[in-house]
């Protein structure tokens, strides 16, 4: 290693240092932004002594210059674009998006590693690393995993899972195939076996992502976050370069924990999750109520006169909100409470969006100032001193029901909000939740259903709080 | 096994360590700004994209490095700016005082976008 190229790679640990610093730097919501400056700094100085690098090389030609340039820009304005138009509902497919491109990259970079290799006098033998072919396998698994999970968030794709029969054994046979052509690749130079694993890596992605449920979505995209770390991190192995390497680590690792995060908080393994089922989608079904179980249904003054002499109010969001567009509304009442010296805060369940922490970004959006949004574990000792929770758009995470044993949510964490004082629930009707099972919540004598749409059911209440209070 | 090779791996094991240990205080609340800021890290990608530039003197060698660099590009500059979106909206206290906020509200610059959904 000459002085030159030591150089640069000090030049290369000082951006990944940066990143260690900007990703420590969010462990606060005040401290967040300049972590996110400082990530940056690291990225833009990573970058420009790349620029260097290939400068000092002289050995990109005309082409290789003009390609890389017009690639680079108009896959600046792409993301530039896509970044500042986003709705912020709409942020896990952006992420999904990003890490399919990102995967993307990481693939196409191993195997330019590959065919300039076997190019190269000497052949492929001894040079092509099992990290090559985990790079492949993992970057093109994720492209195509990604662009399927951002389609089911979108829309583009149903939501449920998709059942193809035989599936798990055509998985089996794929898995099979990009495992043995990339031992073949290892020892012999073979751009056919090259081809056969990239192929059979993209439609194991495909087929991977496919039969998960809506539901599960927060786990997908946190797992398919870590696989794009983990391929970056590869493709630093590839080229030897140790940015890549930490950086691709570093968010393997943040993956791999707001994968076990969104797991443990729906009480399923990865595993399970994998397979499919459960994660039914997005679909309510309307279920007659039986007989002999009570209901108590409620209007807006009757919510309004419980919530504006409440002394605490707890709000439980849960995905129905924002797929409501009701988190302004929400955002207003509860500002309108606390205008009367009413304690507000919102309970927020791991899993109440469709990715890690989702639901804290909309309300954020929705001017909610962050010490009101707490965690589960923060908020459920304080559901006993509540006089009023408010529930809204959630489902499963509130039914007590997963406190015993034998139902189909059994175990999972859930917010105590059977332990307020009283309890009024915003839902459409009484259909179930994912799990499909009756919320055991909603004929708890202290329960009162408000059958409305969240948003309509918040601007009626607000709208009764506001005359009653004058 | 080469000395390179031990020494990629001695950084690899040390920075997802690293990773454990930071990410593991990153609060639930800001989860998401969390993993889009990890989207933008992998962005790093880029440095690969372009190296890719230093070798690549035929056409598959151009067609891949133009991909790969579109790809990284996109991640890299929508991750950043995303993220600094997202983080802009935490705030300690609301923006304007709560009875004023009532009145603003729909007019915000963010919020006709929203309705229109």
């Amino acid at each position: 290693m000459n002085t030159f190229t030591t150089n640069i790679q000090l030049v290369y640990i000082l951006a990944a240092a940066c990143f260690v610093v900007g990703l420590h730097l969010m462990n606060s919501p005040a401290t967040a932004r300049r972590g996110n400056q400082v990530s940056t700094a690291g990225m833009v100085i990573a970058v420009v002594v790349t620029l260097v690098l290939l400068i000092h090389e002289g050995t990109v030609t005309a082409v290789g210059w003009t390609v890389l340039i017009i690639g680079t820009l108009l896959g600046s304005v792409v993301g530039l674009y896509s970044a500042r138009t986003v709705q912020m509902t709409a942020m896990p497919q952006l992420v999904s998006m990003f890490n399919a491109v990102g995967g993307g990259a990481a693939a196409l970079v191993a195997v330019y590693g590959y065919i300039h290799d076997e190019s190269a006098p000497g052949g492929v033998l001894g040079t092509t690393s099992v990290f090559t072919v985990l790079d492949v396998i993992i970057g093109s698994v994720t492209f195509t995993g990604s662009l399927i999970a951002a389609g089911k968030l979108q829309g583009v794709i149903t939501g449920s899972p998709v059942m193809i029969k035989g599936g798990r054994a055509i998985n089996l046979a794929l898995a099979v195939v990009a495992l043995g052509s990339a031992a073949f690749m290892l020892t012999t130079a073979s751009l056919p076996a090259l081809l056969l694993v990239v192929l059979a890596s993209l439609a194991f992605g495909v087929l991977m992502v496919l039969p998960i449920g809506g539901a599960d979505m927060p786990v997908v995209i946190s797992l398919l976050n870590a696989f794009t770390g983990t391929a970056v991190a590869m493709a630093g192995f590839v080229i030897n370069n140790w940015a890549l390497i930490i950086a691709g680590a570093l968010v393997g690792a943040s993956g791999g924990i707001l994968t076990k995060l969104m797991a443990d908080a729906m009480n399923r393994s990865l595993g399970n999750i994998i397979v499919g089922g459960f994660g039914t989608g997005d679909n309510m079904i309307a279920a007659a109520v039986t007989g002999d179980v009570q209901i108590r249904s409620i209007a807006a003054d009757d919510a309004a006169i419980q919530l504006a002499y409440a002394s605490k109010v707890i709000i439980v969001p849960g995905y129905g909100l924002a797929a409501a567009q009701a988190q302004h509304g929400v955002a207003e009442l509860a500002a309108m409470l606390e205008s009367r010296g009413i304690e507000v805060s919102y309970a927020i369940h791991p899993v109440a969006g469709r990715m890690p922490g989702h639901m804290n970004v909309l309300l954020a959006e929705a001017n909610v100032p962050y010490p009101q949004l707490k965690e589960m574990d923060e908020i459920n000792p304080e559901f006993g001193r509540a006089d009023v929770a408010l529930v809204i758009g959630a489902n499963d995470v509130t039914n007590p029901a997963a406190r015993r044993q034998g139902t189909a949510i059994s175990g999972m964490p859930i917010l105590d909000v059977d332990q307020a004082k009283s309890i009024i629930v915003v839902k459409r009707s009484m259909g179930h939740g994912y799990a499909g099972i009756d919320n055991e919540l909603y004929t708890n004598p202290k329960t009162s259903m408000y059958f409305a749409d969240a948003k309509k059911a918040v601007a009626e209440m607000t709208a009764a709080v506001k005359t009653l209070v004058g | 096994m080469s000395t390179a090779l031990v020494t990629d791996l001695t950084i690899f094991v040390l920075a997802l360590l690293v990773g454990i240990e930071v990410i593991g205080k990153v609060p639930a609340t800001l989860h998401t700004p969390l993993m889009s800021a990890a989207n933008s890290i992998h962005g790093i990608v880029l440095v690969g994209a372009l190296l890719i530039g230093l070798t690549a003197h035929n056409a598959v060698g151009y067609i891949l490095a133009f991909v790969a660099a579109f790809f990284a590009a996109a991640n890299v500059v929508g991750g950043y700016v995303v993220t600094g979106r997202m983080l802009k909206m935490f705030r300690r206290k609301p923006q304007v005082p709560a009875p004023a906020q009532a009145q603003l509200n729909g007019q915000t610059k963010e919020q006709p976008k929203e309705v229109q959904r």
